[in-house]
């Protein structure tokens, strides 16, 4: 075989792949943004009053609107900025772990450690009486110390990938339960706290008490895409990782925390939302092909998820049903699809 | 053409716990040629170019590329100079041909910067090579083990490395395969000079493509050279712990080793029904 020098035609090949690609990815993309605006401004717009479309674009560029100012502005804006917040932040951590963990059933919401965030920031609520960043930094202390407790539950004496999901299934379920008895301490029983606790919940968002999601977001977003190049490594295994120049323990270290962080601000401040970690990514996944990082599509997908989901809890149905309860009843019958599917396959979990 | 690297390794032990799988070994790989590393089971050999590609710490010594250690370099620079094939890579899901070769640009590729013509011209000499421009748009999970192969590999030369180890490259393949992926390897020496080091099963096969042999046995360097020199019935006694005829393999004149049993052999049928028990 003589020297290879790229022969026009497979250049043209590759060259040609990718930038179709790269258009679709693009055209996709675009059209997630475009359902995200659309269906926040319907979620300003409806609910038990009825404000035009002027009327809320006028709320969110400051002017004073009778009536709408206070509803649209104190009310739904607060709940859908929060929904938006914290769908992207469960969409990138979500699909930022099942990556690095190269399976689609590790995800956070899975693994136990939005459950941990999740018991952890009730209990700092209820029992120790705290609010706003201070929920926030607890939940994300428990976040971090159940993903540890559970990588080392899992590694301890080898294994690896189904150990890790059926450990963090289980701790999921301890701490679920944890959260129910935090919850039944409480000095009234409120359902709608329960939910927010175990599902996942918008009502009564606030501009104070969705600021530091809004900040973990601004900072962490960026770190996990600056390792997204990183990610797409670590798919070939730690030892191709590392052939192509990536600190494999550093760069995961770096995903675990960012990943977490945003879990857990998200958390702190809407609860758990079932199955938005879960199902984002491989939605996304299905949408945007394999090719490139899935951290943006992923948590657009996210965001749009939450967005919808808490819309027709609201109205779609005759009861007002919290968001958790809606993505849990979309999320459910994907969880046995996979789990039916990798055991067929013959793999493992 | 590729420059040339000097590639040694200096006095390296290594253990895992208190078994001592590498000790004290001294190896210098020649530049510009093919180099096979062969030895029985658990000799240390795949944990050697392991360690040679800063997969594992060695407990002394050192692993040197021109001089510097590989265990200290950045990890991106050694990527560029240094490449590795790893035993048993995983493809994710779904991911095509030209996706998976394009993975090996990692190291030409800063945080945030985009995709260059450099990163299509690499990959699309990447697929030439390795003769699976055709495969670009296939997904990787419907390709035979051979296909697959050939694909590892060229990623592996997408990342355009004047140094490429690999960790037995033919293992799980049928026969045809493993002689299409040792001639593309080949080819590659021969057509840009790059340094190959492999760990390779077959005794054989490694003494017909290497130039330099490297035969190792209890975690050192029992012997190495060319490989009419390395492969002889007394080496493989002590390396490998059998008789055997080591004759000249008629087509390439490289040495042949046939392995001697117990059985079939030409006076063993008289040796096994004769032979009193001791």
């Amino acid at each position: 075989m003589s020297a290879p020098a790229a022969t026009g035609s497979t250049l043209d090949r590759v060259l040609g792949a990718r930038v179709r690609r790269a258009k679709g990815r693009r055209r996709v993309m675009l059209i997630l943004v475009a359902l995200i605006a659309v269906v926040v401004v319907v979620s300003l717009m409806v609910g038990q009053t009825f404000y035009s479309f002027t009327d809320v674009v006028r709320v969110i560029l400051g002017q004073d609107v009778p009536g709408a100012s206070f509803t649209v502005g104190r009310l739904r804006l607060p709940r859908v900025v929060l929904a938006t917040a914290a769908g992207l932040s469960f969409g990138m951590a979500g699909v930022a772990f099942q990556t690095m963990l190269r399976n689609p059933l590790a995800s956070p919401d899975i693994i136990g450690i939005s459950a941990g965030a999740s018991a952890a920031a009730a209990f700092a609520i209820v029992i120790l009486g705290l609010s706003g960043t201070a929920v926030s930094l607890v939940a994300i202390v428990a976040g971090l110390a159940i993903a540890l407790l559970v990588y080392l539950l899992a590694f301890k004496g080898g294994g690896g990938g189904s150990r890790l999901i059926l450990i963090g299934i289980g701790i999921a379920a301890m701490l679920d339960s944890v959260t129910a008895y935090v919850i039944s301490r409480a000095g009234q029983w409120d359902l709608q706290e329960t939910l927010r606790w175990l599902s996942g919940s918008l009502n009564g968002a606030s501009w104070q008490q969705l600021a530091p999601t809004l900040l973990a977001l601004v900072v962490l977003a960026p770190v996990l895409l600056g390792q997204s190049r990183n990610l797409a490594s670590l798919q070939l295994g730690d030892d191709t990782a590392s052939a192509l120049g990536v600190r494999v323990e550093r760069s995961r270290l770096t995903v675990l925390v960012a990943a977490v962080g945003l879990i857990a601000f998200a958390t702190a401040a809407a609860g758990p939302i079932a199955f938005v970690a879960f199902l984002s990514g491989p939605i996304a996944a299905r949408i945007v092909g394999p090719r490139g990082s899935l951290l943006v599509p992923s948590a657009l997908v996210g965001a749009a998820l939450v967005l919808v989901a808490d819309l027709c809890g609201q109205y779609a149905f005759g009861t007002r049903y919290p968001v958790g309860v809606v993505t849990g009843v979309l999320g459910a019958p994907y969880l046995v699809y996979l789990i039916v599917r990798t055991n067929r396959a013959g793999g493992s979990l | 053409m590729t420059h040339n690297h000097t590639l040694v390794v200096d006095t390296l032990s290594l253990a895992y716990g208190d078994r001592t799988v590498i000790d004290a070994l001294d190896l210098a790989v020649p530049s510009g040629r093919i180099s096979a590393i062969v030895g029985p089971n658990a000799c240390g050999k795949s944990t050697l170019l392991r360690t040679m590609s800063r997969l594992l710490a060695p407990r002394t010594g050192h692993v040197l590329l021109d001089g510097a250690s590989v265990h200290r370099m950045p990890a991106k620079e050694l990527a560029r100079t240094m490449g590795l094939l790893p035993q048993s890579p995983t493809a994710p899901e779904g991911i095509t041909v030209a996706d998976l070769v394009g993975r090996g640009r990692q190291p030409h590729q800063g945080i945030f910067s985009r995709w260059t013509r450099a990163d299509d011209v690499a990959v699309a000499d990447a697929l030439d090579a390795t003769q699976t421009a055709e495969l670009a748009d296939r997904a990787v999970d419907e390709l035979s083990g051979g296909q697959r192969q050939r694909v590892w590999i060229a990623m592996a030369l997408a990342q355009q490395t004047d140094v490429l180890l690999l960790d037995e490259p033919t293992t799980f393949l049928d026969v045809s395969h493993q002689i299409e992926v040792l001639d593309l390897l080949t080819d590659l020496n021969r057509s840009k000079g790059t340094t190959i080091v492999m760990v390779l099963h077959d005794l054989n096969l490694a003494a017909r493509y290497a130039d330099h042999l490297v035969a190792l046995a209890g975690g050192r360097v029992y012997a190495e050279g060319e490989p009419a020199a390395v492969l002889t019935e007394d080496v493989v006694r002590v390396v490998f712990g059998i008789e055997s005829r080591v004759i000249t393999d008629p087509t390439s004149e490289k040495p042949l080793m046939l392995p001697m049993g117990r059985h079939h052999t030409r006076d063993a049928g008289a040796a096994t029904r004769h032979e009193e028990p001791t």
